[in-house]
């Protein structure tokens, strides 16, 4: 049984269709890259998962459950753009996950259970590499420093699912080879099953244990809505760290649990 | 050197920000010492003489008939009327605006309706005001709490929705409910907006309760001018006017420090 589960989903605005026909079989740990042409749907696939839309026809399973209607704690997400709270100080913007569930009526914590939840954001902090820079503003950061804190916010909730929607697409060069090794650190010690759509077919290749091409493969020159992208590419990649992978999942838990963290 | 091209550096810029205002008071200063080298009991363009006479009878000479300060009691009553009428419009703005601007559900009816109230010309309704709440202090504080709160909303909810929905997306999350999304999200990102739509409303504001003085009050500085005015009592209109202009002037200042002294964060995200 796999983790997610896509049967048959369609996603359509109006006359345009923008996925048709989409199955997909995931299991939980993969990281699967999503590349495609711009407009292809590989970002209108995150958001179906993310639950900020639903699908025309056909659904989509999270262990077997419908996945639920709007987005939730289950699935993190790292946007490109506007994805950390500019009124909030880098500490504050992580520990805000720990406040929201824990207080259903001011939204946030007093005392020494406010301090616990700092401590623990700034303990991420540290881990993502942003312990020097706990009491600033995001607008104060690089791009790529707000980016780090937008995936530590995401995993302080520790989601079962990490959606990233071309999020280094706007750093550069440089700072995007920290990213992506900062980002497989993280998803290999943690269960994270993640889904990234991305511009970069290298980034793609390199980080991915699992490619998915979106393309159209039919065309009417005279309906260009009339029919959507498919999945037209699913290539295993990186073997090794699948391997690992497997091979930890298949360790009994608590000495799989030392060998994520070492 | 083109026009567009040419910065003023410091001592110049000092000086072109003094020239207007000198020019302007030199003018009526001019005008005045003509008019009254000519005709001694001339009251349209009084003397700084004269004016700071009516100042220091208005302000530290106690009325005979009511023993107050009337400049002060003056200056009371209608900062009094302001700051009540401004921290209503503020709260109800505030609100609505939030309402509006986040719940798809309540700015579908809410939206249409402030915008066709906020098109409603506030001093039209004062007799209405004057009818219903009758002539005491409520209905010049609603004057101002009709006139300035669709506008405020208004404001707001346009504000909220431009709120990246993408930072709603992530609250959800990380966890929010609606309440606590608005509550922790919305809010905060608001209330930086909500002081500078009130400086923008400020003007509004003080001539709503003027006209709503002028028309029926026993007190305030908009009372007070257009009492004088039957005796052409330029002597007090004039500096009612430079104190009102400073008063609205302060508060204009005041809410733009508080702006950066309580919101540092917002500056540097709107770039």
């Amino acid at each position: 049984m796999s983790f997610i589960t896509v049967k048959n989903v369609w996603q359509q605005y109006a006359d345009q269709v923008v996925l048709e026909g989409l199955n997909l079989n995931v299991n939980e740990g993969e990281f699967c890259t999503l590349v495609g042409a711009s407009g292809c749907g590989k970002s209108t696939f995150l958001r179906l998962l993310l639950g900020q839309e639903r699908a025309s026809r056909g659904e989509i399973l999270l262990d077997g459950q419908a996945l639920a209607s709007e987005p939730d704690a289950s699935r993190g997400v790292v946007f490109q753009r506007y994805s950390v709270f500019p009124h909030l100080s880098v500490l504050d913007n992580v520990a805000l996950g720990l406040e929201l569930p824990r207080s259903p009526l001011l939204g946030r914590l007093f005392g020494s259970a406010k301090k616990h939840a700092r401590e623990q954001a700034s303990v991420l902090l540290h881990k993502v590499g942003l312990g020097h820079a706990l009491d600033k503003y995001p607008a104060q950061l690089s791009g790529g420093m707000q980016q780090r804190l937008a995936i530590a916010q995401a995993l302080i909730m520790k989601p079962r699912v990490l959606l990233l929607d071309e999020p280094f697409g706007a750093l550069d060069p440089g700072i995007r080879k920290d990213m992506h090794a900062l980002l497989l650190e993280l998803w290999r010690e943690t269960q994270l099953t993640v889904f990234m759509v991305t511009h970069d077919l290298s980034e793609g290749f390199s980080l991915g244990t699992r490619l998915l091409v979106f393309d159209k493969v039919r065309l009417d020159p005279h309906a260009p809505g009339a029919y959507g992208a498919r999945i037209t590419y699913d290539i295993p990649l990186n073997s090794d760290r699948r391997a690992q992978r497997a091979a930890v999942d298949a360790l009994p838990p608590t000495l799989a649990g030392v060998l994520r963290t070492a | 050197m083109r026009l567009i091209n040419r910065h003023p550096d410091r001592p110049s810029r000092l000086l072109l920000v003094i020239l207007p205002f000198a020019l302007v008071l030199f003018a009526y200063f001019m005008g005045s010492a003509e008019r009254l080298t000519e005709n001694p009991n001339d009251k349209l363009l009084p003397s700084a003489v004269q004016m700071a006479d009516a100042v220091k009878r208005l302000a530290f000479v106690a009325d005979t008939r009511t023993g107050e300060y009337l400049l002060w009691q003056d200056t009371a009553s209608s900062l009094q009327r302001l700051a009540i009428g401004l921290g209503i419009s503020a709260l109800a703005g505030l609100c609505l605006g939030i309402a509006a601007g986040t719940l798809p559900l309540f700015g579908a009816p809410l939206s249409p309706l402030l915008t066709v109230l906020s098109m409603v010309p506030p001093l039209a309704i004062l007799p209405i005001l004057f009818i219903v709440f009758g002539l005491g202090e409520l209905s010049k504080v609603m004057l101002i709490v009709i006139g300035i709160t669709p506008c405020l909303a208004r404001d707001l909810e346009q504000r909220a929705r431009e709120i990246p929905v993408e930072l709603l997306i992530k609250a959800q999350t990380l966890g929010a409910s609606t309440w606590t999304l608005m509550l922790r999200v919305v809010l905060p990102q608001l209330l930086p907006r909500l002081l500078i739509s009130l400086r923008l409303m400020l003007g509004s504001a003080w001539l709503f309760l003027i006209a709503a003085e002028a028309i029926a009050s026993t007190d305030g500085l908009g009372y007070r001018i257009f009492l004088v005015r039957r005796y052409l009592a330029m002597d007090v209109i004039l500096p009612y006017v430079v104190w009102i202009t400073l008063l609205a002037w302060l508060m204009d200042w005041g809410l733009k420090r508080l702006t950066q002294r309580a919101f540092p964060w917002y500056e540097g995200a709107r770039a």
